[in-house]
């Protein structure tokens, strides 16, 4: 994820090129994957900037989310052991991040439907630069969103009750998940045939995910087959994850199943092993998409 | 060895009616600082051609090389040195056109001073001016062609393909167009462009290949092929029907193949080798016998008559092709 460091600066070859004479000599594979993929990110923010109805809706939603829930079920759902707003707000945070990953997908689709993708592949670039390019720029909308949520969540009362660390390492874990679904989630868009496909796709499946986890209600509550889902659902163990890391769990005893036990290591595997399928898949389909 | 050499190229695509084949055995050779021109209708292969030239896709079967370079082993190495310009414009809409062609200059890792300064000509150079610090979402076809051509030309590329740098755009685009691409290879720049137009691969090409049903049918000059099709036609509209059928025997003798009756059945058409006197001779013996003419001309053979003459059929895209009739001379 540092490859958001800015790498502007290139070894200056001599470029008073004739006609015909093809590209300067090329940089190192480790440079060039770099400022590549900081080019595109750039791109990609560029293109955010100018789209003011996505950067109203990476503001807004977070905020409205956190307000609506903590306001509205927040008198009527009782979590024994907890305050409701305390105990919500690492589930908003981890619907909210995952949502904002799906934006990978159906912007990787949009790109291959205005034929910028086309463009890109008959670039010297690093092949991998167009996808990190768009994980990057994902994880800064991510960021984003995550922190005006805690800002919102602090003015309704939110508190971290851990250390300034703990509190640093939820905030990586939801951002290091968000960004390992990214590409996941950019798989999708290289490979189905229009951008909605994705939105509607998502919601049809995203609904469900962080619905029937234990992101709004105790899992305990919900009738047996989901109950046994929600615990297993790694959406719950993100939840869990964050709620310890923030100290948000109040006396909420921790469901019998592994991966909530042992929520941040679940979390830790289940993104790492994300991106060690995903990224090379990502790369391999990459390699042989066109637009039309 | 030719600078872009391509043998028995074959191309498949699986779709759910069975495999279909885009090319089949594509044969292309084009010399080192020439224009050649892809010549067919819609869904011949040439932008499949292009496509694998590329490095977008792969082919089936079948070599490539452009350069040298093999094209499917060493895709990074064929990227160094071509510019692509596609038939839909590549550009991103929500970019400037300068930050456009400063972001395709730094990928091909010119630098960022570099890329700039580069980004900048370009800009001067297509009069892209009031694009360029503006976003290219409200700008029209032409202006948006422009600036993907530009960024096919940003690093001054050895080898350029114009895969219908003209199809959809209005005839003063066209034009406009027309005297840029002129421009560039007038420098000894290699492009290989496609096109369905004859008009347009007579414009701007040194040799044409034709390409129908995924393989290239015919090869030669623009001169070459209209000769080998026949030359010049003449064409005549008859006030009154009833001449046609003596009509048709006058120009049936000085044409050299069979006159074509239209449907409306008073224009008639015929295949001549000398333009000018067969039509000298056609009108005055139509004046000799009193047949009343609404109109009379010669035009020059169109890709409609390329094609129907090669193949057999038709070029598919009638419309399209009806752009390249030109008036009656």
């Amino acid at each position: 994820m540092s490859v958001l460091a800015p790498n502007d600066r290139q070894p200056d070859n001599q470029h008073s090129r004739p006609a015909g004479a093809g590209a300067p000599q090329q940089p190192s594979d480790v440079s060039m994957w770099f400022s590549d993929g900081w080019t595109v990110t750039k791109r990609n923010l560029i293109k955010l900037k100018r789209s003011p109805d996505m950067l109203v809706f990476a503001v807004l939603q977070p905020i409205m989310f956190v307000l609506l829930f903590s306001q509205i079920y927040g008198g009527s759902i009782q979590v024994e052991g907890s305050d409701y707003t305390q105990y919500l707000m690492a589930g908003i945070f981890a619907q909210t991040v995952i949502f904002g990953s799906t934006f990978s997908g159906s912007a990787m689709a949009q790109d291959l439907k205005d034929g910028i993708i086309d463009r890109f592949r008959t670039l010297p670039m690093s092949s991998s630069a167009v996808l990190v390019g768009r994980t990057n720029s994902d994880l800064v909308l991510n960021t984003l969103s995550v922190v005006i949520m805690m800002g919102t969540g602090a003015l309704v009362g939110w508190r971290v009750n851990t250390s300034p660390a703990s509190m640093v390492a939820g905030i990586g874990l939801l951002l290091l998940f968000s960004y390992a679904f990214s590409w996941v989630m950019a798989l999708l868009g290289m490979s189905v045939k229009s951008p909605e496909v994705i939105n509607n796709a998502s919601f049809m499946i995203l609904f469900p995910l962080t619905f029937i986890s234990n992101a709004f209600v105790q899992a305990q509550n919900l009738p047996g087959p989901l109950e046994t889902f929600a615990n297993w659902n790694p959406v719950s163990a993100l939840v869990q994850a964050v709620r310890e890391l923030f100290g948000n769990t109040g006396t909420v005893p921790v469901p019998d199943a592994w991966p909530m036990q042992n929520a941040v290591l679940t979390v830790l595997v289940g993104a790492i092993l994300m991106l060690v399928i995903f990224v090379p898949l990502c790369i391999r389909k990459f390699a042989s998409i066109s637009s039309r | 060895m030719a600078i872009i050499e391509a043998q028995g190229l074959k191309k498949t695509y699986s779709s759910k009616s069975g495999p279909v084949p885009a090319l089949d055995g594509m044969d292309l050779s084009v010399p080192q600082g020439t224009v050649k021109a892809l010549l067919g209708p819609n869904g011949a292969g040439k932008t499949t051609v292009v496509k694998i030239l590329t490095t977008l896709i792969q082919p089936t079967a079948g070599t490539a090389h452009i350069d040298g370079i093999d094209v499917v082993r060493d895709p990074k190495a064929a990227r160094r040195i071509i510019g692509v310009s596609g038939q839909y414009s590549a550009v991103d809409e929500n970019l400037t056109g300068f930050e456009n062609l400063d972001m395709v200059g730094r990928l091909y890792h010119l630098g960022a001073r570099e890329s700039r300064r580069r980004a900048q000509e370009l800009i001067d150079q297509f009069e892209l001016t009031e694009a360029g610090n503006r976003p290219v979402k409200g700008f029209s076809g032409g202006m948006r062609r422009r600036i993907d051509l530009a960024g096919a030309l940003v690093i001054n590329p050895k080898i350029l393909f114009l895969d219908e740098p003209t199809t959809g755009l209005d005839p003063r685009s066209r034009l406009s167009l027309w005297g840029i691409i002129k421009e560039l290879v007038r420098d000894g720049t290699t492009l290989l462009l496609t096109t369905q137009y004859l008009e347009e691969a007579d414009q701007l090409s040194d040799d044409i290949t034709v390409i129908d049903g995924g393989r290239a049918i015919a090869e030669g000059t623009a001169d070459q092929l209209k000769a080998q099709i026949g030359g010049h036609r003449v064409v005549v509209s008859l006030v009154d029907a009833a001449d046609a059928a003596s009509a048709r025997e006058i120009l049936g003798r000085h044409g050299s193949g069979d006159p074509v009756v239209g449907g409306d059945g008073r224009s008639i058409e015929v295949t001549v080798n000398e333009g000018p006197r067969a039509l000298q001779y056609i009108l005055s013996e139509l004046g000799e016998r009193g047949i009343e003419l609404h109109d009379a001309g010669m035009r020059r053979p169109s890709l409609d008559d390329v094609f129907l003459q090669l193949t057999g059929h038709r070029a598919e895209d009638t419309e399209e092709a009806s752009h390249q009739k030109e008036p009656a001379a």
